[in-house]
């Protein structure tokens, strides 16, 4: 789904009017975010946890051109071939390419968002092959035909009637059932035959190691471990940014990402993905692939301070605490990425002219930066992009395209208006002299207030009168 | 910071308070009077910048924070009592200076910052004695003052030395009350759902009153109250703190 900025307003009027879906959001974040602070109790261990966990990813961006040649290298000599594709076209050609050389028409898939990043199901789709999500929540948008609302949990915008109302609808033979258990019983039983049926498995990465060609995957279900060894072949797809340098600074990123995005200390599965089954080993795919996408990532990269968007360890922190996703809900930023990370990370890959609007759904509150795993300034980033949004003298593609004559020269009346004391002056006086004139309504501000009224006299008025020095 | 007790220090009053709550701002300078230390509040003073740059606008922005860098120029503390606009100074100046030729200047200015509750509470160390009626009070903390530049413990410190005062604690406390400068204009209808759960909670409490350190945030939560009706009264710390420890003039 790439709906871009157009009718992201009405999108966003639909969600706040949604009050079941807008009650789901904020009970699934209260738990989320409480968990996430049940596991980090001391708040200077988490700190340096955080501060750890960015300097190893600012490590491996600083010589990101190296370093996937270096895993490129291990991961051949491992025997996981491996594919490059700038855009996602060229991706989703290279996984219907090694599935028709296998004559493959059947795919099962763990959970991926540079998948959902690709449209890989629907393309795959259109070119007859038959996909299926097995990740339990994706299984459950695949059925309902809609796209991932959380990178972390994608169904989590319903609750469990409205999946239970929607297996009655998909699978009328199974008897309903609103129990939690019940439900994924029946989704368990459905995806164990096509486990052993599919004839390619294809999942995402959560780090690859360039040290050792090691591809980590983090999964709660085992349907990723399923995914990833049942098939006669494996393709894993991410993005060029999730590589890292060393095996021994894979613990600290893993409990940072367990714990920022579920409030666990560690995941139920961690799959380490090394090469493809070897003479004697009894299971494992026979063939790995592994397809590294760019999709506008390297020129994110070519900017010493966005560059820290790469920082990303995808794990949702940054939209369980914030206070707008809570409320409009991941399908109204209308991207792959939604919440915080999404304002920054979607106009940058996309153009600022298709997702420039994104950058005022923020009140700059900070809660993102605060949780952040890997300290990403998202406020700070949020603001360079408002401002390149506006200017057509920054990096980002698109850059300037937000422009408004009509705003601009607000702005510039309010510059020379605060910067200069008399016509300041001036302006305090007319607002404090004629303040019972002052409008009682004052556009979209007094939809939900009244209108701030002028005071009497100002502040530099009173300290005047007061007899507060001037210097 | 520096928590030697100075002699003098410069106020800076932030456009709101001048503006919409100068009360507010007279309070400040009072209560650091009352100190014995002197005040000066440059006359010819007007904003940080901050809604301008909080909006895209980092040219526009620096014009008006430069005609601010040339009236705090004593080496002495510059208090403001607001912390989004301490945390525009201190922490956002030396990067919309960086490579001007007033880089220097406002570094030099960003370190003699001062937000108000942490001036009065790691600086002056005030006491007070309370005068008013026994009065419930919730306390708002700025998203600046929480996260930004971390001084939203002071507010609580203040609340706490007010003996007749009984502090009441509202559900999502530390969450935004969806202010943001122009995100309010911006994104009014998630503006004005974060601002109705907002105050849905304080209300919740039974408050009498309401306080923050921040005019922007008691704006947007006042303005709403005062549009639902019957909310509690809205005020600065800085005008509770005065309002309830002074005699009557």
């Amino acid at each position: 789904m790439q709906t871009t900025d157009a009718g992201f307003d009405i999108r966003i009027r639909d969600a706040l009017g949604n009050e079941r879906v807008r009650g789901n959001f904020r009970r699934a974040m209260d738990g989320l975010m409480q968990r996430r602070l049940d596991l980090f109790p001391d708040a200077e261990a988490m700190e340096s946890l955080r501060q750890h966990g960015m300097r190893i990813k600012a490590s491996a961006l600083s010589h990101l051109p190296e370093l996937l040649e270096e895993l490129e290298a291990k991961l051949i000599a491992n025997g996981i071939r491996v594919h490059w594709a700038e855009t996602p076209l060229e991706a989703n050609q290279i996984v219907l390419d090694i599935m028709q050389s296998h004559g493959a028409t059947s795919m099962i898939k763990g959970k991926s968002m540079v998948s959902e990043e690709m449209g890989l199901n629907h393309f795959l789709e259109q070119h007859g092959i038959d996909v299926l999500e097995s990740d339990l929540g994706e299984f459950i948008l695949q059925l309902a035909g809609e796209p991932p609302s959380h990178i972390v949990a994608p169904a989590i915008h319903k609750d469990r009637y409205q999946i239970a109302e929607l297996f009655r609808e998909k699978f009328p033979d199974i008897p309903y059932s609103e129990d939690i258990d019940e439900l994924t019983q029946s989704a368990r039983a459905i995806l164990r035959d096509r486990f052993e049926t599919a004839e390619v498995g294809l999942s995402g990465v959560n780090f690859a190691v360039a040290e050792t060609g090691t591809l980590c995957l983090v999964e709660n279900e085992g349907n990723g471990r399923m995914s990833t060894t049942v098939p006669p072949v494996h393709i894993a797809v991410t993005g060029i940014e999730k590589v890292v340098e060393k095996l021994e600074q894979i613990p600290p990123l893993l409990t940072l990402l367990t714990r920022s995005a579920t409030g666990q200390p560690v995941t139920t599965y961690f799959n380490m993905i090394s090469s493809p089954r070897k003479p004697g080993e009894k299971d494992g795919p026979e063939e790995v692939h592994l397809v590294l996408l760019d999709n506008g990532r390297s020129g994110i990269y070519s900017d010493p301070e966005l560059l820290a968007t790469l920082r990303c360890i995808r794990c949702g922190a940054c939209m369980n605490h914030c206070p707008v996703y809570t409320r409009i809900g991941g399908h109204a930023y209308g991207t792959v990425y939604p919440g915080p990370i999404g304002i920054i990370f979607e106009p940058q890959k996309g153009g600022l002219d298709k997702y420039g609007a994104l950058t005022t759904a923020s009140s700059l509150c900070g809660a993102c930066g605060e949780v952040c795993p890997v300290r990403i300034p998202i406020p700070s980033l949020i603001n360079r992009l408002r401002y390149e949004a506006n200017h057509s003298n920054g990096v980002t593609p698109g850059s300037g395209s937000k422009h408004k004559n009509s705003e601009a020269l607000l702005w510039k009346a309010w510059s020379l208006l605060y910067r200069n004391p008399l016509l300041y002056r001036m302006m305090t006086k007319a607002a404090t002299r004629l303040r019972m004139l002052a409008p009682g309504k004052a556009g979209p501000w007094t939809r939900y207030r009244t209108a701030p009224k002028p005071a009497a006299r100002s502040l530099h008025d009173l300290a005047r009168t007061h007899g507060v020095d001037n210097e | 910071m520096n928590t030697a007790k100075p002699k003098q220090v410069y106020f800076f009053g932030t456009c709101l308070v001048d503006l919409f709550y100068p009360e507010a701002g007279l309070a400040g300078i009072r209560l650091i009077q009352r100190e014995g230390v002197d005040v000066i509040f440059p006359q010819g003073q007007s904003c940080c910048g901050q809604p301008a740059w909080n909006s895209g606008y980092r040219n526009e922005a620096r014009d008006v924070a430069a005609a601010q860098l040339a009236l705090f120029t004593k080496e002495i503390p510059v208090v403001v009592p607001s912390a989004s606009c301490a945390g525009m100074m201190k922490e956002h100046y030396p990067a919309l200076f960086s490579g001007t030729p007033l880089e220097s200047t406002a570094i030099a200015l960003s370190k003699r910052v001062v937000e108000l509750t942490a001036f009065l509470v790691d600086v002056l160390d005030i006491r007070v004695e309370d005068l008013g009626d026994p009065q419930k009070v919730a306390i708002h903390s700025s998203c600046s003052a929480l996260r930004e530049i971390q001084v939203g413990d002071k507010i609580e410190t203040l609340v706490s030395k007010l003996s007749r005062v009984d502090k009441v604690e509202q559900a999502y406390k530390r969450e935004c009350c969806g202010f943001g400068g122009t995100f309010s204009v911006k994104q009014p209808d998630i503006s004005g759902a974060m601002v109705a759960d907002k105050t849905a909670s304080i209300r919740e409490t039974g408050a009498d009153i309401l306080v923050s350190q921040d005019c922007g945030c008691l704006m947007n939560i006042a303005g709403a109250f005062d549009r639902q009706g019957n909310g509690p009264r809205c005020m600065h710390i800085a005008e509770l703190l005065w309002e309830r420890t002074h005699a009557d003039d």
